[in-house]
């Protein structure tokens, strides 16, 4: 091999191009900071020129110190895989989690004992509230998607991510992108659009950080080595691009100008509310549901070490889920000025919904068919398992609670909190920390988890947590639907609105307790995470007992 | 029936394929559900009294918007009737054709701010954003202190205008170029302008909404607030509203 001659090094296409971008970025990025009059936008703009530029020099120091050839797509037959971006978003995931728990915890405690507002203007429920299911929905769980969708598309395609530089802007931009909205809803920078809050800049980057995503996810299937794409990857495929057209549809907005964060969007009223809803529940769908039964799909058989129960289940579940899944919006908008007919089609399809949703905890839960000894000696398996029950389990409530006159008591109230944090908690919480215990030390190549008895803590704390989140939540919620509803026998409303508020107090009490365990099991989980990635120690698992031979 | 999971195999080799098949599914109940929002007569009733907000409102509720009261408070009364006895009148869809963006809400923490407007005094309103627990002991709302004392910008008032006109809200040339000096006279007492201001914005509230901007003449974002609390809900005369006329 001495005498072969040696590749001229070259800038690639890309390296050159995304660095001229970015330079511009960060130019017009120093020029707003100039001219802004509005300090959280001046804050923003600076944040975007320093982040760009420090981007170029990244891109310019890695060209000088790579060799001149990028890293082969294959080395010796076998996949090259890029691991790096993968690893990254694992730890976001986990960092931003830990962040978006605590946030939520303090802002239970402010419900409990508003003394803790502070009077401050960052730090009131407001502001936090936003702060608290963006980082958990989109930082947590966002990044969780990015990690193991970036993942399992290598594994199952046997390919290497397509693009040099496209995987690592993807996630680092992603991240960015949460900073930016983040720090914003404390600063005042909000839309107020449920989930949808970040400003018309902030919608914009992430509108090109999903671009990329998208070709870069396409791009890596389309050079598999595989026939077939596998059906996680159609869950995966089916959660970008909804997304990136609900984003594009409920974030049509136009500045007040370029040097103002402020836009107004280009709905209004009675449309802007189904345009939203659309958008919101579909964040559901197709962000915490479509995209979490991609991870289902991969790491539950993969764990359990047994194929999917059926492919053709699998196959009317995805289009089954996806179809009916976009309709479910108007459940949000019962008894609203949107017209009867948009809400009677939301119902129906809302409890329509309720068939593919168990369709597919079904089709996971089975895939254990014949392993469900593991679940007795593998403690990540059984929070993965416990996750899709939680699945099944909110899938059955909210179809219950689209039907309007269940709707009629518990809309408004901490019952929908509890629904939530049921899907949210049990379901892509646990699935998410299942994948991630999965994940961490195949990226790491260590030979198993630190501790499984940490695991086997962090399930139980956190499942005790859950349980006295939404029992809590539940209650309260019914109970105060109630209340507001209550008349005397003479005919009077009998309570004031804040009796009922009065009335809440022990059960917000209980939530933040709950919030707290879940967040201990956290803990544990990150120290778990930790002690893997720095030390050689690891717990092996337990042998299954051998199983005992067929009936029949 | 295995011909079609042989046909599915087209999809399952094919992304551009699936991609395509995904997005054409995924559109189907959203354009069915939106579309018809936008062209469908009945979606907002015909009603008087509905007016794009007066500058200082839509700065109020700017400011709304800011702080995330939309997490707590609806804006939108069910017609059941415990809500239409402790809230007033059902929300109608013509009420909120001007907001962007809506602000129905999805939580009652606190209650309902649809009809607040007159429902309690100016001075109620500021010593409850000031301190909520010195007015509602048992309130768990936090205190927004801040607003009495932060000047309101006014100087850009005129930039909204001209956008929301540009998106289709009725505000004339003549709002836009009075936006600021209408701000200011809205929020005095016995202003100069005040015919010419109710012309342009016909039933707003004229009077120093604080007793800050009385003394000082200068407003503050709880001036801005308070206009805007002050005006939700009050648009329509119910007294006079049919509600049999918007069927058709």
């Amino acid at each position: 091999m001495a005498d072969a001659p040696l590749p001229v090094k070259r800038m690639t296409f890309g390296e050159a191009g995304v660095a001229a971008a970015l330079a511009i970025l960060a130019v017009a990025a120093l020029i707003i900071t100039g001219r802004s009059t509005d300090a959280g936008y001046t804050f923003h703009a600076f944040l975007f020129t320093i982040a760009s530029a420090l981007a170029v020099l990244l891109i310019v120091n890695r060209y000088m110190s790579r060799p001149a050839e990028l890293p082969p797509r294959e080395i010796d037959g076998r996949p090259n895989y890029n691991m790096g971006p993968v690893k990254f978003a694992t730890i976001a995931s986990l960092f931003w989690g830990v962040a978006g728990f605590l946030v939520g915890l303090v802002i239970a405690l402010q419900l409990a004992f508003p003394v803790l507002n502070f009077d401050l203007p960052w730090f009131s429920f407001g502001r936090m509230r936003p702060l608290h299911t963006s980082a958990v929905i989109f930082a947590f769980g966002g990044n969780a998607l990015l990690a193991t969708s970036l993942y399992v598309v290598q594994r199952t395609s046997r390919a290497r991510l397509v693009g040099d530089l496209a995987p690592w802007f993807v996630v680092l931009g992603y991240n960015f992108f949460i900073v930016i909205a983040g720090t914003g809803y404390l600063l005042g920078i909000t839309q107020s659009k449920e989930y949808a809050e970040p400003e018309w800049y902030a919608d914009l980057w992430l509108t090109v950080v999903w671009v990329v995503y998208f070709l870069v996810f396409l791009g890596t299937i389309m050079k598999r080595r595989e026939p077939h794409i596998y059906v996680a990857n159609w869950f995966f495929i089916a959660f970008i691009l909804t997304v990136a057209v609900l984003h594009l549809g409920n974030g049509a907005a136009v500045p007040v100008s370029i040097f103002s964060p402020k836009s107004y969007i280009i709905w209004a009223g009675v449309q802007d509310a189904m345009i939203q809803w659309w958008y919101g529940h579909n964040a559901v769908g197709f962000f915490l549901t479509a995209g979490f039964l991609g991870i289902m799909y991969y790491f539950i058989p993969k764990r359990a070490e047994r194929p999917v129960y059926s492919y053709r289940l699998s196959v009317v579940h995805f289009w089954a889920l996806i179809f009916l899944y976009i309709w479910a919006g108007p459940h949000h908008l019962h008894y609203t000025a949107l017209p009867d007919w948009a809400q009677t089609l939301g119902m129906t399809f809302s409890v329509m919904l309720w068939m593919p949703s168990w369709g597919g905890m079904i089709n996971g839960l089975m895939t254990l068919s014949g392993a469900w000894d593991k679940l007795r000696t593998d403690p990540v398996l059984r929070m993965m398992v416990v996750s899709v029950a939680f699945y099944g389990m909110s899938t059955f409530e909210g179809p219950l609670m689209s039907v309007k006159v269940v709707n009629s008591l518990s809309h408004y109230t901490d019952w929908t909190i509890g629904h939530v944090h049921s899907g949210a908690l049990g379901w892509v919480g646990y699935i998410s920390f299942g994948a991630i215990y999965c994940l961490v030390p195949w990226l790491w190549n260590k030979k198993g988890l630190y501790s499984l008895k940490l695991v086997n803590w962090h399930f139980w704390l956190s499942s005790l947590g859950i349980v006295l989140y939404i029992s809590s939540m539940w209650v309260a919620g019914i109970l105060q639907g109630l209340m507001w509803r209550a008349y005397t026998s003479l005919g009077f409303l009998e309570f004031s609105f804040v009796e009922t508020v009065e009335a809440m107090n022990p059960f917000y009490l209980i939530r933040a307790l709950g919030g707290l365990l879940f967040i201990a099991g956290v803990a544990l989980m990150v120290i778990n995470i930790w002690l893997t990635i720095t030390t050689d120690r690891y717990e092996e698992l337990p042998e299954a007992r051998p199983a005992a031979a067929p009936a029949g | 029936m295995s011909n079609l999971w042989a046909r599915h195999k087209i999809l399952e080799t094919n992304p551009i394929l699936l991609v395509i098949a995904s997005l054409i599914v995924v559109a189907i109940g959203g354009l069915v559900e939106i579309v018809p929002l936008f062209y469908l007569k009945s979606t907002i009733e015909e009603v008087d009294g509905v007016r794009p907000y007066t500058p200082l409102e839509l700065a109020g509720r700017n400011i709304y918007v800011r702080e995330g009261c939309y997490n707590c408070h609806s804006q939108m009364i069910r017609p059941l009737r415990d809500e239409v006895e402790r809230y007033g009148h059902y929300s109608l869809a013509a009420e909120s054709m001007y907001d962007r963006p809506f602000q129905w809400g999805s939580k009652r923490t606190g209650p309902d701010l649809a009809r607040v407007g007159g429902k309690y005094s100016d001075e109620w309103h500021l010593d409850h954003f000031n301190a909520p627990r010195a007015v509602v002991p048992t309130s768990i709302m936090p205190g927004y202190p801040w607003l009495a004392r932060t000047p309101l910008r006014i100087d850009d008032l005129d930039d909204h205008l001209r956008i929301q006109q540009a998106l289709g809200v009725p505000y004339t040339d003549e709002m836009i170029e009075n936006a600021a000096a209408d701000a200011v006279t809205q929020g005095q007492d016995f202003p100069d302008d005040e015919d010419g201001f109710l012309e342009r914005y016909p039933n707003a509230n004229v009077r120093s909404f604080t007793a800050g901007a009385e003394t000082t003449g200068k407003l503050t974002e709880a001036d801005a607030l308070i206009a805007y609390m002050q005006y939700l809900g009050t648009a329509i005369d119910f007294d006079l509203y049919d509600d049999r006329t918007n069927i058709r």
